[in-house]
């Protein structure tokens, strides 16, 4: 595409634009006349003045820049409070909108503009007199208006008719005769396009959902027929719904180029701020996507983009010391890959460094140093999404304005996105953001439960782990009764699908769990099938569900029933799980390491605490198994002897474990292999926390005491408690 | 002597629950068909029985002996969806059978009563008028209250 073609293209979608929005300004002066100093109004009005400024400015279109400003000043204003609605400022107002309506038809005619039989400045001067707000001239700048056309003004006043005078607004006048029939001659912009009601998209993409299942269902009849005719008719049938569901698709996708086209101007703007020499390369301009994500994704765009200038891209001076040539390259590049538009953000600025936002999340208290400690460099680059990360040392007025990348990520995963970001230091960054084609349609596992399906989006789907046999004891946990699973040194809460479905949870001898996330909940669905991976068309669900929050809509199966599309951040509400509790420590920040505790009962209320990382498992028994091997005692467990220790003697309480119902063991393995089971009242919770040891309360069988969860908890020296079972035994 | 909006006005569409003689105006009913395939909804107010697919579209299936407070149906007779728009969407009516469309101003005559005070308060609650009829009586329906499920009051009037 050469640049000629693509202004033309780019200042067609301007004038389309315009046009649009000039309709809706003439509502809005209409609305503004019933309910003058109406705030949403004014704002309305503002918002369209304010755009065409913009794009006018960035495709020179100086003069209808010119009249935009002046307006624009005013409008705010108004908006602001600052100054009062008088029919004087109606008036310029009016006149305002139709000089930019003459100077949009002249532009669309001309490509510039320049044509001098539409006259702004006049205009411009009587938005200004009102300005400086000389009361004495307020009232008669009302009249001018008409006068240049008599020829009162400065400049340009010999032109016949000129269009800026028509303050009725309904139709502005066309300026010269010869300019109208050129207009006439050919279809304007405006004609080639029609503006279609977003419901009525909506509708034909329902029907033809309904017409491509229905074809479906005749297919796999007709592959049993044995009528020739039929199958060929079909067959014919089966090509035309594709091609009229992608067109219908069609209809709804916009080229990214529209977003994009903003971009040169926040580029050179930001470019002249900072200092920095960028040359912008925009690659894959007609890539198109929905239109609502198109929205959607204009703001996280911008704020990539402005990172990339701000905190990638150097000033030529160290670039040059550097080794690179002082001026900066910045590509957006957008393209489809599997489904999905891809659009990459890359700059070769200097790159993240790694050890940098390691310090500063341990900083911040993003991460603990433990948590840094296990994770990989790609990782570690992730943690710039984190809520509460912000690298720039000083917060300057380009990016790092509280709007951080957490948001960005938030935003772009809210329409079932991702982002990822990759970066070598001095090298340059690439921050990829991947997003669906289109909102109606999704990628979403399909399980099974109690005879029926539901499906779940792809985007909260993080693996599939099947447990059965002996890893299903060893691994699943109850913690209070809420089942949690390890997973990979992580214990990851469990809700059973039939039982947050209101049954009854199934008794299996093996479980299927579907690790979902969704924001900073991450937590196991365990459900009694798993069916296939398909792409499902969202239909919304009537209001006597919405309260529900579970499900996130419907869709129709394949085989024309309908199955309910669960909404995992409303099931992890439901199932009341938060944010896990490690999460939740992390958000709370701090300094110093962290250890993870399971916090224990003992002695009737009083509180201890065992590192997790030594316990093996905890188990529940029956009073009538326990049994005495010589002064010990012990209970027969996994095909062998458990030696039991009581805690609370070995830490000096009284007992109290023989008064619960149940045996609650945390069984302890040794260094040999060695398993000793400790005896408590009850399992409190585990909790992820940084520890004070004070020496209070240091006894036999206690290391100190420390305050967990607000409440005094005595830290068990485990070795001590382990030798007294050893020695026993 | 009738303006067509009154004509229409006196059409109803009537249906027969747990021997109760209802009838929505027809300019509410979209069409009436016969039991459709169901996906229940766990967790949803008990009157909602599933969801159907209708064309492609999703409905909400609300069956009005439960909505009304009445014993289930059978589960050997297959109910009948009565399906209905209300405020901009579209909601099935699950009833026991359906009777004919009736045109009152036809009949003529018939003047509206208040609904009987000692009708159970759920019932009450999704009927707007009573128009006695020569051989039984007609409860005309507000379909806007009888899909809401949200406001059945839970305790209230006939036996649960």
């Amino acid at each position: 595409m050469t640049q000629n073609d693509e202004d033309a293209e780019i200042i067609a979608e301007f004038l389309v634009e315009s046009h649009e929005n000039l309709d809706q300004l003439d509502r809005d002066l209409v609305g503004l006349e019933q309910q003058p100093g109406s705030r949403e109004l004014l704002s309305s009005i503002f918002r369209t003045i304010h755009t065409i400024k913009g794009t006018s400015g960035f495709l020179a279109f100086g003069r209808l820049e010119q009249l935009a400003h002046v307006g624009e000043t005013l409008l705010s204003r108004l908006r602001d409070g600052e100054e009062q609605m008088t029919p004087a400022i109606a008036e310029s107002l009016l006149l305002m909108v139709d000089t930019t309506r003459a100077l949009l038809e002249v532009i669309e005619r001309t490509g510039t503009d320049a044509d001098p039989s539409v006259e702004v400045a006049p205009v411009v001067e009587v938005i200004e007199r009102l300005l400086t707000g000389d009361p004495g001239t307020t009232a008669a700048p009302v009249e001018p208006p008409p006068a240049p056309a008599t020829g009162g003004a400065d400049d340009l006043a010999e032109v016949d008719a000129p269009v800026s005078v028509s303050p009725d607004g309904i139709a502005p006048a066309p300026p010269v005769a010869d300019a109208q029939t050129a207009t006439e001659a050919q279809p304007s912009v405006v004609d080639a396009s029609v503006r279609v009601d977003v419901d009525l998209l909506d509708t034909l993409v329902d029907l033809v959902g309904e017409l491509v299942l229905t074809r479906n269902q005749l297919l796999q009849r007709t592959a049993l027929a044995e009528d020739v005719e039929l199958a060929r008719a079909s067959q014919r049938l089966d090509l035309v719904a594709s091609e009229l569901q992608e067109s219908v698709m069609k209809t709804r996708m916009q080229p990214i180029g529209q977003v994009w086209s903003k971009m040169p101007r926040v580029v050179r703007d930001l470019a002249h701020q900072l200092g920095r020499e960028v040359e912008l390369v925009m690659e894959g301009h007609d890539t198109e996507l929905d239109r609502s994500l198109l929205e959607a994704l204009k703001g996280p765009l911008t704020h990539l983009v402005r990172n990339s200038m701000d905190h990638g891209i150097e000033t030529p001076a160290v670039r040059l010391a550097a080794g690179k040539p002082a001026k900066g390259t910045l590509v957006l590049r957008a393209f489809h890959e599997s489904g999905q538009v891809v659009v990459e953000i890359s700059d070769d600025g200097s790159g993240i460094d790694p050890e940098r936002i390691a310090s500063v999340a341990i900083q911040r208290g993003v991460v603990t140093r433990e948590q840094l400690a296990r994770m990989d460099g790609r990782e570690i680059l992730g943690l710039v999404f984190r809520p509460g990360f912000s690298t720039a040392t000083e917060v300057s007025n380009i990016s790092g304005r509280g709007v951080g990348m957490d948001v960005v990520r938030t935003n772009i995963e809210r329409i079932g996105g991702s982002v990822d970001l990759q970066s070598e230091a001095g090298r340059g960054t690439t921050v990829r953001v991947r997003i669906p084609l289109t909102l109606a349609i999704i990628p979403a596992l399909v399980v099974g439960e109690g005879g029926e399906r539901y499906a779940i989006p792809q985007a909260n789907l993080v693996e599939l782990v099947r447990i059965e046999g002996e890893d299903l004891e060893r691994d699943v946990e109850h913690l209070a009764g809420a089942p949690v699973l390890r997973l990979r040194g992580r214990l990851l809460p469990l809700v059973q699908l039939a039982e947050a479905l209101g049954g009854a949870s199934p008794d299996n001898e093996a479980l299927t769990v579907v690790v979902l996330q969704s924001d900073d909940v991450r937590f196991g669905l365990c459900v009694s099938e798993v069916h296939d991976t398909q792409e499902i068309v969202v239909k919304p669900i009537g209001r006597q569900l919405k309260s529900l929050g579970m499900y996130a809509g419907a869709t129709i199966m394949g085989d024309g029933r309908v199955a309910l599309i669960l909404d995992v951040a409303g099931m992890a509400v439901a199932a009341g799980i938060g944010s896990t509790v490690e999460e939740q420590a992390e958000a709370r920040g701090s300094d110093g390491d962290r250890t993870s505790l399971l916090v224990l009962e003992v002695a009737d209320g009083r509180r201890a605490a065992l590192p997790l990382g030594a316990v093996a498992r905890l188990e529940e028994f029956t009073p009538d198994r326990l049994e005495r091997a010589g002064t010990a005692e012990v209970v027969q467990y996994r095909d062998g002897i458990l030696p039991l220790v009581r805690l609370a003697p070995a830490i000096g309480l009284p007992d109290t474990s023989h008064l619960q119902e149940q045996l609650s063991v945390v069984v302890h393995e040794g260094s040999e292999g060695r398993a000793v089971g400790i005896v408590i009242d009850r399992v409190l919770d585990v909790v992820d926390t940084s520890v004070v040891r004070s020496d209070v309360g240091r006894r036999a069988g206690v290391l100190g005491s420390a305050i967990v969860q607000e409440r005094v908890t005595d830290l068990v020296d485990l070795a001590a408690v382990v030798v007294r079972a050893g020695g026993a035994a | 002597m009738t303006t067509d909006a009154t004509l229409v006005e006196e059409q109803y569409c009537t249906f027969w629950v747990s021997g109760l003689f209802f009838g929505v105006a027809v300019a509410e009913v979209q069409e009436v068909l016969r039991t459709q395939p169901m996906t229940p909804v766990p967790r949803a107010a008990d009157a909602v029985t599933g969801l159907i697919n209708l064309r492609g579209q999703i409905v909400t299936a609300v069956d009005l002996r439960v909505r009304l407070g009445f014993p289930p149906r059978d589960p050997a007779t297959a109910p009948m969806n009565v399906i209905v728009r209300s405020r901009g969407e579209v909601v099935s009516l699950l009833v026991d059978d359906i009777g004919d469309v009736i045109d009152l101003a036809e009949i003529g005559g018939v003047a509206p009563e208040p609904v009987p005070s000692n009708m159970p308060a759920r019932v009450q609650d999704v009927v707007s008028g009573v128009r006695p009829l020569a051989g039984s009586i007609l409860l005309v329906l507000d379909a806007d209250r009888a899909v809401d499920v949200s406001s059945a009051p839970d305790t209230a009037g006939g036996k649960p």
